[in-house]
């Protein structure tokens, strides 16, 4: 019987064997496995198979955020396809065909991937349809203006009709056009709808799509031993009771630490848990968070600060103002915590690599991998495949995950494949952390209350430059700052300051980058001088956003679809924020609010969102849902703390997450088409809900709430 | 050291060679190659790795291997029968799995939950769902799944059993 289950650990080498044995019609039936049949047509973002399917090249990663699904709903529009013949694949890596158009890297991020591919795809499509209706005029020797393509049938007069699959090889022999007629907008039969995800199948039947779930002849599976603290190195190691552990095949010094190698993951575990390590740790963080909490008190004041935007004159304005208004907000370190904790398998062998992971800076961890294991970038083959989760994770600068998966491969000489797994309490405690942060704000108030001027500071570390450089002028580093206040808000007289921390935790870009805190800091504040100025919140907001038409425009919607002025029952209170998010993508949320007893409920949560065309309604209200529990979570819960330098979580136990029973138990979204082109929605729905829910906390209880951890900081709790 | 275990998974003797503190969960992911469960904490805290023992949902990332001993293991492969039918195209139709990783655990959660309370409310949903983490935030849809596979279930047998006595937990 267990001779059944081994057999098809052989079929189940590569995905496709996964899918097949799994019995299903999968979307991600991959390219890969069918390299060897002549790709009838093919082009960098997409080939038409024989059989008709029409395979997507997605230059993304697909980390949850139906990207790949959306990627192919462009290329399969202008394609004129039906959209069951379409399906997906990661692309390999080629910085000059793949780039992502905004960072000219080939990366994942920044909410970019839509609005970056939109009319590149569009154009592939387009130039596909084209070589396949010239070759179907051809064959029939009809004029090619005569033709029509729909749902995948390419006709003439509804005399002559032929699939996409027929006309693929004489297609792929035809010159391929410059410029491709692409549809009006009005035209469009695919987008707009809410398209069903190609990979909902596959993941609801727990078919193995993940990196961790890649196997390879004789693979072997390593766990790293990192130090206990950020910046300490290894000094020693006593290996001999790890290499005692049955299925333990190696113990190996890394750069990063010790590796153990073993048979199987439960192997390594053991055997990792038997090393006896010591470190030498003189010049690791060893700072506690209180401590560091006061350190960035003092550097707000007295530390190293940057210009990073002035306007007007903040200091003679706040001169003048009636009352000055001040407040302070702390933010935690948070750790993305993606449900598949990082992992990547590959192997190094006869002078190549091949490598499989959720791959979201192919550039830079193809790079690295070529530098390490000293091969040409040629030589570094990367599968992008589905990621089990990454909010940023992923996608270091310094590609840490990769490059150390890297040296294990080094170490281990190419011996046999292997899989780098990391345990949750290497992911908690692994660091690469959303930046600790304190914003300080400042308003100078006329006498109705009105903004006069705004001084904010900002103390945290940058994870684009990394810590500042005796001797070098610190560059202004949006990632830190954008979606500030006074970007925001009209306000006539204002400076923008910034000081980089210097701590020996590697941080890391969290979803949405810097608007993970701006956003909660300018939202409660301008809440706060709305309530001081005994001013409505939304009125007092809209009469500061007449600069800002399109957040003003999703503000109103959301305060009217959420009854912004309809009276509340006691103990219910309505939270709002607004933001234009960091890639031009617009949204406001009210939170509605039930506090009993010191125990908060999300009741409801309204949302309007304006990220141009709606290419995918269901797509984006699942970006929204998700994003508002991700952000809930982290404002409810999440912070990961120091004692000594060490990472005081370890694992889901300590490090708590949004569970079910929290969750708002609905969330609505309304859509403004404020622009003609589509922007993301990946991060934009997770930024605002830790000011909605703290600004209707602080209505119901008086007190503002200025530091997250909401629970912690707010005395309160969740049912 | 290693030594022989005999387990019924999916319906099949199996018999395999695994340290008896070796929990079921890499006993079938790396020694059987059932990979369709999944690790996500080892601490019984996310329930990713859920697998059907006897018919109940547990986590499988802290069972050792040693105790299963003869009760039948079911993973997502191996699901089968109209509970599990419903439940996935339910799944599928409101397109619940954003990045999926966690979707076998929810998956086996909500069938076992259906097979023993075919009518479940919110409040039985969230109690028997609580445990299992999401970090994408799907959680609206996978009461909405449950829901729209317990009425798929609900419908497609409708004169051949008599309610007996009232549910008290479906008055919706």
């Amino acid at each position: 019987m267990s001779e059944q289950l081994r057999v098809s650990r052989r079929v189940f080498i590569a995905f496709s064997g996964a899918a097949a044995a799994g019995g299903l019609t999968l979307a991600l039936a991959p390219s890969r496995a069918n390299a060897s049949e002549a790709a009838t047509f093919q082009q960098p973002f997409l080939r038409i198979g024989a059989d008709g399917l029409v395979t997507v090249f997605a230059k993304h990663l697909d980390m949850g955020q139906g990207i790949w699904t959306g990627l192919t709903s462009i290329v399969a529009e202008e394609l004129d396809a039906d959209w069951s013949q379409m399906r997906v694949d990661g692309a390999p890596v080629d910085k000059a065909l793949y780039k992502n158009l905004i960072f000219g890297i080939q990366t994942t991020g920044g909410s970019t991937s839509t609005a970056n591919s939109w009319l590149q795809l569009r154009r592939a499509g387009a130039t596909a349809r084209a070589m396949l209706v010239q070759a179907a005029a051809s064959k029939w020797r009809v004029p090619a203006e005569e033709l029509q393509v729909s749902r995948g049938i390419v006709s003439h007069h509804d005399k002559r009709r032929a699939g996409f699959g027929e006309l693929a090889a004489a297609a792929a022999a035809l010159p391929v056009p410059t410029e491709p007629p692409l549809k009006p907008a009005s035209a469009f039969a695919l987008l707009g709808h809410a398209l069903p995800r190609l990979d909902a199948a596959a993941k609801s039947h727990g078919v193995p799509m993940y990196a961790i779930d890649i196997e390879r002849p004789g693979m072997r599976v390593a766990l790293l031993q990192r130090p206990p603290r950020f910046g300490a190195v290894l000094a020693s190691v006593d290996d001999r009771a790890a290499r005692e552990v049955p299925g333990v095949v190696d113990v190996v010094q890394v750069p990063g630490g010790v590796a153990v190698i073993a048979e199987h993951t439960w192997a390594a575990i053991e055997g990792r848990r038997a090393l006896q390590v010591t470190w030498q740790e003189d010049r690791a963080e060893k700072r506690s968070s209180a401590e560091l909490a006061a350190e960035f008190k003092r550097l707000a004041t007295a530390g190293d600060a940057v210009v990073c935007a002035t306007r007007g004159d903040a200091a003679g304005a706040m001169s003048r103002a009636v009352s000055v208004v001040e407040a302070e907000f702390e933010m935690p370190y948070l750790a993305h915590a993606p449900m598949e904790p990082l992992c990547a398998v590959g192997e190094w062998l006869d002078g190549r690599c091949e490598v499989w992971a959720g791959i979201q800076n192919q550039t830079a961890d193809q790079a690295a991998l070529a530098r390490i294991l000293e091969l040409p970038l040629e030589r570094v083959t990367l599968h992008t495949l589905y990621a089990g989760g990454s909010f940023g994770r992923r996608a270091t600068f310094s590609s840490d995950w990769i490059s150390e998966f890297a040296q294990v491969l080094k170490a281990t000489r190419g011996a046999y494949p292997v899989k780098l797994m990391w345990t949750r309490e290497d992911d908690i405690r692994g660091g690469f952390y959303r930046p600790l942060n304190l914003h300080r704000l400042r308003a100078g108030v006329a006498a109705d209350g009105s903004l006069l001027a705004v001084e904010h500071m900002i103390v945290a570390q940058s994870f684009l430059f990394g810590a500042p450089k005796p001797g070098v002028a610190q560059r202004p580093d949006p990632t830190v700052f954008e979606g500030h206040f006074a970007s925001r808000y009209d306000v006539a007289d204002a400076s923008l300051r910034w000081v980089n921390a210097e701590v020996g935790v590697p941080v890391q870009m969290y979803r949405a980058l810097s608007h993970n805190h701006t956003s909660f800091a300018k939202e409660v504040f301008i809440d706060e001088l709305a309530r001081r100025a005994g001013r409505d919140p939304l009125a007092y907001r809209l009469a500061h956003l007449s600069a800002h038409p399109r957040q003003a425009a999703v503000l109103r919607l959301a305060a009217e679809k959420a009854g912004w002025s309809t009276p509340w029952a006691e103990g219910v209170a309505l939270g709002l924020a607004v933001q234009e998010a960091n890639n031009g993508t617009f949204v406001a949320q009210v939170a509605q609010v039930r506090l009993e007893g010191g125990a908060v409920q999300v009741e409801r949560v309204v949302c309007a969102i304006d990220c141009g065309i709606v290419l995918n309604p269901d797509i984006v209200r699942s970006q929204v849902e998700g994003g508002i529990a991700f952000g809930l979570g982290g404002a409810l819960h999440g912070r990961i703390t120091l004692d000594e330098g060490r990472v005081v979580q370890s694992n889901f136990n300590d490090f708590a997450q949004l569970r079910l029973t929290e969750m708002p138990r609905a969330i609505e979204v309304h859509f403004i088409e404020g622009g003609s082109s589509p922007t993301g929605v990946g991060e934009p729905g997770s930024v605002l809900i830790g000011a909605a829910v703290a600004n209707a906390v602080a209505r119901l209880t008086g007190r503002p709430v200025r530091s997250l951890p909401l629970l912690e900081s707010g005395a309160l709790t969740t049912r | 050291m290693a030594e022989r275990q005999q387990l019924q998974i999916n319906g099949k003797q199996v018999s395999l060679d695994a340290a008896p503190a070796m929990p079921l969960l890499w006993a079938l992911r790396d020694l059987l190659h059932l990979r369709g469960t999944k690790y996500g904490c080892g601490i019984a805290q996310c329930r990713a790795c859920t697998v059907h023992l006897d018919g109940e949902a547990v986590p499988s990332c802290v069972l050792p291997v040693s105790a299963v001993g003869g009760r039948q293991v079911v993973t997502i492969e191996g699901l089968g029968g109209r509970v599990a039918a419903a439940v996935q195209a339910a799944w599928v139709e409101l397109d619940v799995p954003q990045c999926g990783y966690c979707q076998s655990g929810q998956v086996m959660g909500a069938v076992a939950l259906l097979r023993a309370n075919p009518a479940p409310d919110d409040a039985a949903i969230d109690s028997a769902m609580q445990p299992h983490l999401c970090r994408c935030g799907t959680y609206l849809r996978i009461r909405a799944a449950i829901h729209r596979a317990a009425a798929t279930l609900a419908s497609a047998r409708p004169t051949m059993t008599k309610p007996t006595k009232p549910s008290r937990s479906n008055a919706r």
